[in-house]
């Protein structure tokens, strides 16, 4: 791994920067360098939000990610996935979580929307909430889509499990484990997807 | 230690309590809320008993750390840059008087405006004040200009601004710690009359404030935050401030920019090294993120020199926060970008939270004023601003805090009647109650509308100053007892709250309607805080 340039996508309210802190633990425990630019304020309510995730060997210039050199958008909405599109390498991935959040009327028809995330050609779109609630909890949806990432991280596993055990240690043994359940089921997703090809 | 991971504003925040703060004082606002939050939630900061407190407003938080630092201590207080305008007496003047404890004015700017009603650059403010501006270009660099800060505030004896921008504010890093710094002792000024600016005096202090610039620019010469580097094609010589530094590297994965580089991030300019550079290369560009300051200051008026390029000459855009597309473009390399944006994606404003508030008292406010033409409701700032969005479309006015009432007053005294005030708790504690106070003296025709909901919403759920205290605020204000009216604002009381509505807009007087009913995110989170507590 030399960089890793990620952006986080979803609507205000829906947990990404617990996303981004479990990737940023894992990172920083395999001694890489870190930026991440987060959104607060006005747009928490309800609106877009995105961070900026920087992982790298050496250390990390521009808090945003240049437009074109994203390896990777990980969005836990299916539209806001697209909103970032412009930041995506060419061969960059595009994982993103299928179950629209509607609180605009004007949101397009879902199937319009899988078919531009079709459109791009390395992409993984996975029913995350689904995945969880068979797991026991839809609360782990963010944890689901951010194993569906872990193939193209270059972390080790075990750092993404010390993470969990840090962020959600302290609410009990159970939390963590199906935390890391709902990982291994967002990791397998995309492993079977990328055996096939 | 290991290193810490975190936010620009928690870095400065941590940076004074290991720098021997005693005292810090703030009102919210995005983008510098997370510096008080931070060090109110801290541990060590209790144990280091260190004094942190959310003020009514941005001037009054200035004053009280103003007093901390003629007490001796070192002292920080926090605002956004519109905050800033708020606490615009205490700044300048403090400039004036001097400091005896150390002082830093943290000022967050907000380029692009992500949260704001405007893009001022702050900078421009440190420069009228005349004192030393520090401007980091990282995480590690605001928490290490911190320790740098305070000791220059007391070397100098001047109050010194560090003004950061959101993107800093709001972007976490790996920050190293340094050795913990004493608390100063309790100490009062050896002048007894130093802070006493009465014409004769000030008149001593202004003149020693300005014969201390020279020392002011050889610190800037001097500090190792302000760097020439080499580079070997001279066509070229680049200016880069905070952030613009970083931006300008990522356009160089080896990090070696060919050109010659002043990193700026101590002001008063190093004249010293903008000189060379200036000597040195054929043209300059000045990469900056907010008003074209430094530009402004090299071309001066007539722009007769060397060309100087930047956001007047349209090399980068004259407004807007920079990022390294931008910075990239203006040093000639392609643009890099991916796929277009899909024309259905659609646009995601912020809206009012599902059971909030402020969304019933809208919908009883829009039906009692029905029978009048619209563009009557002057409001301000806060989650109740959302209220100008579809559907509600209830406002027609956002300034500044607290111009709500004063509006509608001016309004009123010109003959528009119903004039009505929208304004949040924490916006009528900040600002409102002064101007409600001149409508009660001048017996202008308003309705006040005081939406309650027990906090400061919009940045996340900070105390409110006046807790169940408003309409005994209005009543000793003046406020006529019959004609301050608190309604709950749920569905169920609808048509209810319509009615006092009316009443209220039908009366020829001021009158003051109070919909009370808490935020419905500080409310989960006590449900929540309380379910925890039973488990
Ligand atoms: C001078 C100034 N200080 C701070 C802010 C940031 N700010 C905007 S709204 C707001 C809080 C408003 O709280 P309140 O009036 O209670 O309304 P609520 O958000 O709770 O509806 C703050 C602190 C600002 N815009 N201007």
């Amino acid at each position: 791994m030399k960089k890793k340039d990620i952006i986080l996508a979803g609507v205000g309210g829906q947990g990404i920067l617990s996303i981004a802190a479990t990737i940023g633990y894992a990172a920083v425990q395999s001694g890489l360098y870190l930026k991440q630019a987060e959104v607060h304020g006005m747009s928490q309510r309800g609106g877009d939000v995105q961070s900026h995730l920087r992982l790298s060997e050496n250390e990390v210039a521009s808090d945003l990610i240049p437009k074109g050199k994203a390896d990777m958008i990980l969005s836990v909405e299916p539209m806001e996935s697209l909103r970032y599109l412009p930041y995506l390498h060419k061969e960059g991935w595009l994982i993103t979580n299928s179950k629209p959040f509607i609180n605009i009327p004007n949101y397009p028809e879902e199937n319009l929307i899988f078919d531009e995330i079709k459109k791009i050609e390395n992409h993984v779109l996975l029913d995350a909430e689904t995945i969880a609630k068979d797991l026991g909890t839809s609360k782990a949806a963010n944890m689901v889509i951010l194993g569906a990432a872990f193939p193209f991280l270059d972390l080790e596993f075990e750092k993404f499990e010390e993470a969990l055990k840090f962020i959600f240690g302290k609410k009990g043994q159970d939390l963590v484990n199906l935390n890391t359940k709902a990982l291994k089921a967002g990791r397998q997703i995309t492993e079977n997807k990328l055996d096939k090809r | 230690m290991q290193k810490q991971l975190l936010l620009g504003d928690e870095a400065i925040a941590q940076g004074g309590i290991d720098a021997g703060m005693s005292g810090i004082y703030a009102y919210p606002g995005t983008p510098s809320t997370e510096i008080t939050e931070f060090v109110k939630a801290s541990k060590e900061a209790k144990e280091k008993n260190i004094s942190a407190n959310w003020a009514a407003n941005e001037k009054t938080a200035a004053e009280a750390a103003l007093g901390m630092s003629y007490a001796g201590k070192r002292t920080m207080t926090c605002m956004k840059h519109v905050g800033l305008n708020v606490a615009a007496d205490p700044f300048m003047n403090s400039a004036i008087t001097g400091v005896n404890g150390g002082m830093i004015y943290v000022v967050a700017d907000d380029p692009s405006m992500h949260s704001s009603q405007n893009e001022q650059d702050s900078r421009v403010f440190g420069k009228f004040a005349l004192i030393p501006i520090l401007e980091p270009s990282s995480q590690q660099e605001a928490y290490d200009m911190v320790h740098y800060g305070f000791d220059l505030s007391e070397k100098l004896g001047v109050p010194v601004l560090m003004r950061i921008t959101t993107r800093l504010a709001h972007s976490r890093s790996g920050v190293q710690r340094k050795n913990h710094v004493k608390q100063n002792d309790f100490k009062l000024p050896e002048d007894l009359r130093q802070f006493v600016l009465l014409p004769s005096i000030a008149r001593k202090q202004y003149k020693k404030l300005l014969n201390n610039q020279d020392n002011f620019l050889k610190e800037s010469n001097n500090s190792t935050y302000n760097k020439y580097i080499n580079g070997d094609d001279k066509s070229l010589g680049i200016i880069a401030c905070g952030l613009g530094y970083n931006y300008l590297m990522e356009n160089y994965p080896d990090r070696k920019v060919p050109n010659p580089v002043v990193k700026v991030s101590q002001y008063p300019l190093p004249v010293d090294m903008i000189n060379k550079l200036y000597d040195e290369c054929d043209e300059i560009l000045v990469i900056e993120d907010g008003y074209p300051v430094v530009e402004e200051m090299l071309k001066g008026p007539l722009n007769k020199g060397k060309k100087i390029h930047g956001r007047l000459d349209g090399y980068i855009p004259r407004d807007g926060e920079l990022n390294p597309n931008i910075v990239g473009e203006a040093l000639g390399f392609p643009k890099t970008k991916g796929e277009e944006i899909p024309s259905l994606v659609a646009m995601r404003p912020p809206s009012l939270c599902k059971g909030c508030s402020h969304i019933d008292a809208y919908l009883a406010l829009n039906e009692a004023l029905e029978p009048y033409t619209k563009g009557r409701v002057f409001s301000d700032i806060g989650c109740y601003t959302l209220g100008a969005l579809p559907p509600f479309e209830s406002i027609n006015t956002c300034v500044d805090m607290g111009a709500s009432i004063t509006m509608a007053k001016g309004a009123a005294d010109s003959g528009m009647f119903p004039a009505v005030a929208v304004i949040g708790d924490s916006t009528f504690t900040h600002s409102g109650i002064t101007g409600l106070l001149d409508a009660v003296n001048d017996k202008s025709s308003i309705t006040v509308v005081i939406v309650d909901n027990f906090t400061t919403a919009m940045t996340g759920g900070q105390p409110s100053s006046a807790l169940n205290r408003i309409g005994n605020i209005c009543k000793g204000l003046g406020v006529e007892e019959k004609h301050i009216r608190v309604m709950n604002p749920l569905k169920k009381h609808h048509e209810e709250n319509v009615k006092i509505f009316k009443e209220e807009l039908e009366y020829e007087g001021v009158s003051v309607c109070i919909p009370t009913r808490e935020c419905i995110q500080t409310l989960n989170r006590k449900m929540r805080a309380k379910a925890k507590a039973k488990k």
